[in-house]
Parts: structure tokens; sequence; C-alpha cells
């Protein structure tokens, strides 16, 4: 996990624009946000309010138009494409509703890939997604295939794959959409685990009482927060601190 | 919120005196409704003048009285437990009130009304939710009355939803007309008014 002190996460004045002209798109229109270590912060808003594209723009999926993005204090925009590529595959975790998990390999191999294709040695691989696994509260499941896991257990494999080795950052895009509600509920209880041990994670959900698990919700319209729970500092003043 | 009744279900475990109903209520609805001793002791009156409660025994060396059932309060509790929560008495429910009105007068900014209700709404659901996170389990009385509340909050945040929705699909000279139409047809109004004007 980071030992500094900037936000794991800081957009600031992000803007995301398809097109040009008078058919442009404006999916973003200058969002700062900040995500500390430790910190789980839920983003809400109506379909099309562009909360799928500030995560794809967080997570280095799709380059802002305008803004920055840095991510544990580098600015995404002054990395090469070989750099972001590392940044996303050794600080960054995706969870998605669809699950993604390879079905001919167990728990504990889906877990370890991301480590195995990053060149990290099997043995030291295996090991950390042991750890991983330990972590989300299935270590029995490490052998087990998908098919051989229920939905919610899956999904706690994934956030274990979202985690495993010193990924400090997890972006989840609504990991419990298809999960009844008692164990989408475990499911947050693990990803909130994860931030009180000292991830940043970033939550999309249209469930309000999903989003109730994180320390901030911000609400998201037309591109634009419009409103916040809570008392995060403002990115202006973390800015300070990062640059 | 019925006190009477559920004076008469603590009492169902045996005698107790006003502070104690007090604080076993408070105990098991996590201070959710808070009582004060004054309630408790004058709704304990009126059971006792009903013939629901009886003083058992003696007061104490401080002077207190424990109240007992009687079969009377025992029938009115079967009672209580058998039949469901009226409905009958729709509560002024404020929020919709200030929408309805909102809707339907000029000027008004109901999307920053609904948006000021949906952060506060959620801000109090994420304050139960870490109530919640600190709960292990073993008051389930507590944990259950914390649920409903966290299943309130988010049945609120699904109606704002809905308003916010239904307001960006609006023509802008409908909200008018259908209060028109509501006044001019009185008669048809007659189920929403036994709904929501008792």
């Amino acid at each position: 996990m980071s030992t500094t002190t900037h936000p794991a996460l800081l957009l600031d004045g992000v803007e995301r624009t398809h097109g040009t002209g008078p058919t442009a798109v404006h999916a973003l229109r200058g969002v700062s946000l900040a995500v500390e270590p430790g910190e789980l912060v839920a983003v809400m808003g109506p379909s099309g309010s562009g909360k799928s594209t500030l995560l794809n723009v967080a997570g280095a999926l799709d380059a802002p138009t305008g803004g920055r993005v840095l991510i544990d204090g580098q600015e995404l925009s002054a990395l090469g494409r070989k750099q972001l590529d590392r940044l996303r595959r050794r600080t960054m975790g995706f969870v998605f509703q669809d699950l993604n998990l390879i079905p001919s390999l167990t728990a504990l191999e889906n877990v370890s890939l991301p480590l195995e294709l990053d060149g990290v040695a099997l043995r030291t691989a295996r090991a950390a997604a042991r750890a991983a696994l330990d972590k989300v509260r299935i270590p029995e499941l490490a052998d087990r295939f998908p098919e051989q896991l229920s939905g919610g257990q899956q999904q706690r494999a994934a956030i274990a794959r979202a985690l495993v080795g010193d990924r400090s950052l997890v972006l989840a895009d609504e990991p419990t959409g298809a999960l009844d509600s008692t164990t989408g509920e475990a499911v947050l209880r693990t990803l909130r685990q994860q931030c009180d041990d000292g991830a940043a994670g970033l939550l999309v959900t249209h469930e309000s009482r999903h989003a109730a698990w994180a320390d901030r919700v911000i609400f998201l319209r037309d591109g634009v927060v419009v409103d916040s729970t809570g008392d995060a500092a403002t990115p202006e003043s973390l800015l300070d601190r990062v640059v | 919120m019925s006190i009477k009744h559920s004076l008469l279900a603590l009492l169902h475990e045996g005698p107790m005196y006003g502070a104690q109903l007090r604080g076993e209520f408070e105990a098991r609805t996590g201070g959710t409704w808070p009582l004060n001793v004054g309630q408790v002791y004058t709704t304990l009156s009126r059971l006792e003048r009903d013939g629901l409660v009886a003083g058992a025994g003696a007061p104490d060396d401080e002077g207190r009285i424990a109240y007992e059932l009687t079969d009377a309060g025992r029938a009115e509790l079967d009672a209580w437990w058998s039949v469901p929560v009226g409905r009958e008495q729709t509560p002024r429910n404020e929020l919709a009130i200030k929408l309805a009105l909102a809707v339907t007068l000029p000027g008004v900014d109901v999307q920053q009304i609904v948006q000021t209700q949906r952060t506060a709404t959620m801000t109090h659901l994420r304050d139960l939710t870490r109530l919640k996170r600190t709960a292990d389990g073993e008051d389930l009385a507590w944990e259950l009355v914390l649920e409903s509340l966290v299943f309130a909050d988010e049945a609120e945040i699904r109606w704002l939803d809905h308003v916010e929705a239904r307001i960006a699909r609006l023509d802008p000279s409908q909200a008018k007309a259908s209060r028109t139409a509501h006044v001019a047809s009185a008669g048809s109004a007659g189920v929403r008014e036994a709904v929501t004007r008792r």
C-alpha cells in the first residue's frame, strides 16, 4: 500500500468530450475529486450522467480531453504507454459487474494471474494470491473453479484479484449488480474492509444502500458533480501537497 | 407509535416500574425513539385506569411501584400481536407535501430541492450504515430497527430519483395543467382523499 501522503487518486478539472462541434457530447465537465488511501468514495447519478466515463478516466482506460488525473501522485498525461500499462497493472484493480473470472482457472490462479502476467515469479505470485484470498475471507476456496463458487464468492475472488500484490486503488463499477441483497452487502463489507486496511476505492453504483458503505458519496449529473456528502478536503488544498 | 402496547409487551416478561420500562424500551430499540419517564407514567396510569395493568405489591424502598399485566392486559397484548399495524392514519409526509407544492408553484427549483434532500438522506443512510458496521449480530432487536431505518432512507432516495425522472420528462405546462385537472374533477379524487387526508 502507498506510504505517501498524497491522494491515491486525484481528478482536477477533468473534461471528457466525445466528438467535436455542435454534435459534441460532454461526458465530464470539470470534475474534481480526490480519493485518499483508506477512503471509499461512491459515485451516484442517473444513466448518462458520466459515472462510467469517470471510472474509465480514473482507471486510465480512457484519456481526458481536459484537466489532470493523478494516481499516487503521478500525472497520467506525463506517462508513456508502457509506464501507463505498468501503473494500471501494479497500482490499480478493477471490479466489474460481469466478474470476468477465467472459467478454466481456479480462484487462486485467477487471483494470481495479474501478477504472473506482470512477470512476478510463480511462487511469489501464488503466495500473494493466497494472501489476497485470505483477506477477502475465502482462503478455503482457492482450488475451486468459478463455476463451483456462488455469485458472492466469485465477486470476493474478483476483489482479491483487484487488490493482489501492492495495488492500492480499487475501481468498482456496480460490483453487486448481479447479486442478491444479502450477498451484495457481504461484498460491500469486503470492499469496505480493504479500504479500512489502507486501499483507496472508487465505487460506481445506483444503489443507495451500497453507496452508503462509502465514506463519501458524490452525485454526478450531466457530467458535473452537483453535490457531495461529508466534508472531504477540496482538490485545490490537496493539490498543494502534491505539486 | 404505540407506547401503550410496547409497555404491555415489556410487562409480559414480569413486573417492572416506570424507569425500568423506559430503559428496556430504549435498549431494545437502540434509543431510536426516546421516551421520557413522564410519558411512561402517564401511559401506565391510563393502562391501570383501563384495567390492563395493576400495581404488583407495595412500593420498594425508593417508593417505586412495579406494575404487572392483568388478564385483560394479556388479552389486549395478544390482540396487538395478531392484527397488522394500521395504515388508515397515514402520517403527514412533509417531503411529499413540500414537493407536491413545489411542482405546482412557479419559480421553485424542484431539481435543487430533490438534490438537497437526496444528499441529506444519503448522509443519514451512510451514518446508519456506519452504525450497522459496528453491529456484531448479537443484538437482533436493535439491528432490525436499524435496518428498518435503512430501508426507509433507501425508499426515500428511490422516490426522489423517480421524482427527478418524472420532472425531466415533464412538459413545462403540464404541472399546472394537472393541478387544474384535479381541482376540476373533485369527484374522482375521492380515493386519493381517502388515502391521504384522514
